[in-house]
């Protein structure tokens, strides 16, 4: 019999975040589950998960100014969004894959669904990937998005905004989450930002203008550091495999 | 007074132009190089081959269009990639484990080309029935949704596993098992969702 240290990751605490009935969501209505979560145990099929490295990148994907370019860079203000993906001891979560996407400077989305009238821009499809480094830190350089109005209430708008999908190192970390900009006055009036039910909760997700990153002469810089689930270790007298 | 820790970052909707980010190329975006897709086996790949695929409906039975579905699933053996399965049997190097599907734009239907999964060994060496682990992405759901997939002719072993006996109702268990049937010569498990009502899958919070 060995003495196995096994990593389990800490219970989700989810008053952090939205419920999935948020009314004011209209679309979350019908697409809630109302009976209650099965609550599980972690085994290995969930203390696992796929790692991705930088051969799954290609060059141009953390730099979302030149990744569509065709003819110009893209219309809008230039932005380096930067931060670090951090666990809840603050340990640096390294190698995970951080996936974003975003409407361009008029807040329209390259996407075969999206008919709003504001343009295209030939030259942008707010797509792009990046992998954090041994200090959890990543970066990627775009274009600030357009805030956007949406077929909710009828006069909502979104408050501009950077979609982000994460994989840590377990399938039980993986996170979808948006990034909001300081200072935006559409975020009081947003039902998926104020889904959220905790004000600490919410302004985490809202990055800060970071003078200290600017590129002098070419770009502004907003930081959003990210939290994702971390590990406790578990001691048990068993066979690999088991815990 | 609970020691305090860095909260988790709160999640939001992906909304439903996700595939921009996740699958470009199905929002109209060419060019990606690599990109995880709904085929997860090559030639080489041992074990064997399903189809696995089905519809996601809510509350009102209506499809759900515009979503996504991640499995996570352990190779032939049932052995995990990755490094935390420390168990003594072979990994296959052509099979990653993990693939995303779309539903469908227009008809909702949602598939994966896989390999059936071994069986894995729960906790306290349990064996845990051959399943894919789920997780769900779409407009309106605020959080991604966590489930897993179970294979009917595996009668036997998802009698014994340890996390569909946590399931009290067995109807509810059913939500969680695909049917078996054929086409044209090929093994389609079928596994339908449903976010709410009579029918409404189970879901995890792990």
């Amino acid at each position: 019999m060995s003495n196995k240290v096994t990593e389990l990751y800490i219970a989700r605490d989810r008053s952090m975040h939205p419920p999935a009935y948020a009314p004011e969501y209209k679309t979350s209505v019908l697409r809630s589950p109302r009976k209650p979560l099965l609550s599980l145990q972690q085994s290995l099929s969930e203390i696992t998960g796929p790692v991705f490295g930088h051969e799954d990148l290609d060059p141009l994907d953390n730099d979302l100014l030149h990744n569509a370019r065709v003819d110009n860079d893209p219309i809008g203000e230039r932005i380096v969004v930067h931060g670090r993906v951090l666990d809840h001891d603050a340990r640096p979560v390294r190698g995970a894959l951080i996936e974003v996407w975003q409407a361009n400077a008029g807040g329209r989305y390259r996407h075969v669904n999206d008919h709003y009238i504001a343009a295209l821009d030939p030259n942008f499809s707010g797509c792009g990937r990046c992998i954090t480094d041994d200090s959890g830190a990543y970066f990627f350089r775009t274009v600030k998005p357009g805030p956007y109005p949406w077929r909710n209430r009828i006069n909502d708008w979104r408050p501009a905004h950077i979609h982000f999908s994460l994989f840590g190192r377990a399938f039980v970390t993986r996170l979808i989450t948006q990034m909001y900009f300081e200072g935006d006055p559409l975020l009081p009036l947003c039902p998926i930002y104020n889904a959220i039910p905790d004000a600490g909760a919410r302004a985490r997700l809202v990055a800060p203008l970071d003078t200290a990153q600017t590129i002098a002469l070419d770009a502004l810089a907003y930081r959003f550091d990210i939290v994702l689930r971390g590990t406790r270790q578990t001691f048990f007298e068993n066979s690999p495999g088991s815990f | 007074m609970p020691i305090e820790t860095l909260k988790e970052t709160a999640s939001q909707t992906a909304g439903p132009y996700l595939h921009i980010g996740m699958m470009p190329a199905a929002a109209g975006i060419t060019g990606r190089r690599k990109q995880p897709g709904n085929t997860l086996v090559s030639a080489e790949t041992q074990g064997t081959r399903v189809r696995v695929e089905g519809y996601v409906y809510d509350g009102a039975e209506s499809l759900v269009r515009d979503g996504q579905l991640e499995i996570w699933q352990a190779n032939a053996q049932g052995k995990y990639n990755h490094p935390a399965d420390t168990q003594d049997k072979p990994l296959d190097a052509t099979f990653k484990g993990f693939g995303r599907a779309l539903t469908d734009f227009k008809t909702g239907l949602w598939w994966f080309d896989t390999i059936k999964p071994g069986i894995v060994p729960g906790r306290r060496e349990r064996p845990m029935a051959p399943h894919l682990n789920l997780l769900l992405f779409a407009r309106g759901i605020n959080m991604g949704l966590q489930t897993r997939i179970y294979f009917a002719d595996d009668a036997a072993a998802n009698a014994a596993d340890p996390v569909l006996n946590l399931i009290e109702l067995p109807a509810r268990r059913d939500t969680l098992i695909a049917k078996r049937t054929e086409r044209d010569g090929k093994v389609v498990y079928q596994f339908d969702i449903h976010l709410q009502g009579e029918k409404e899958t189970v879901f995890f919070d792990i």
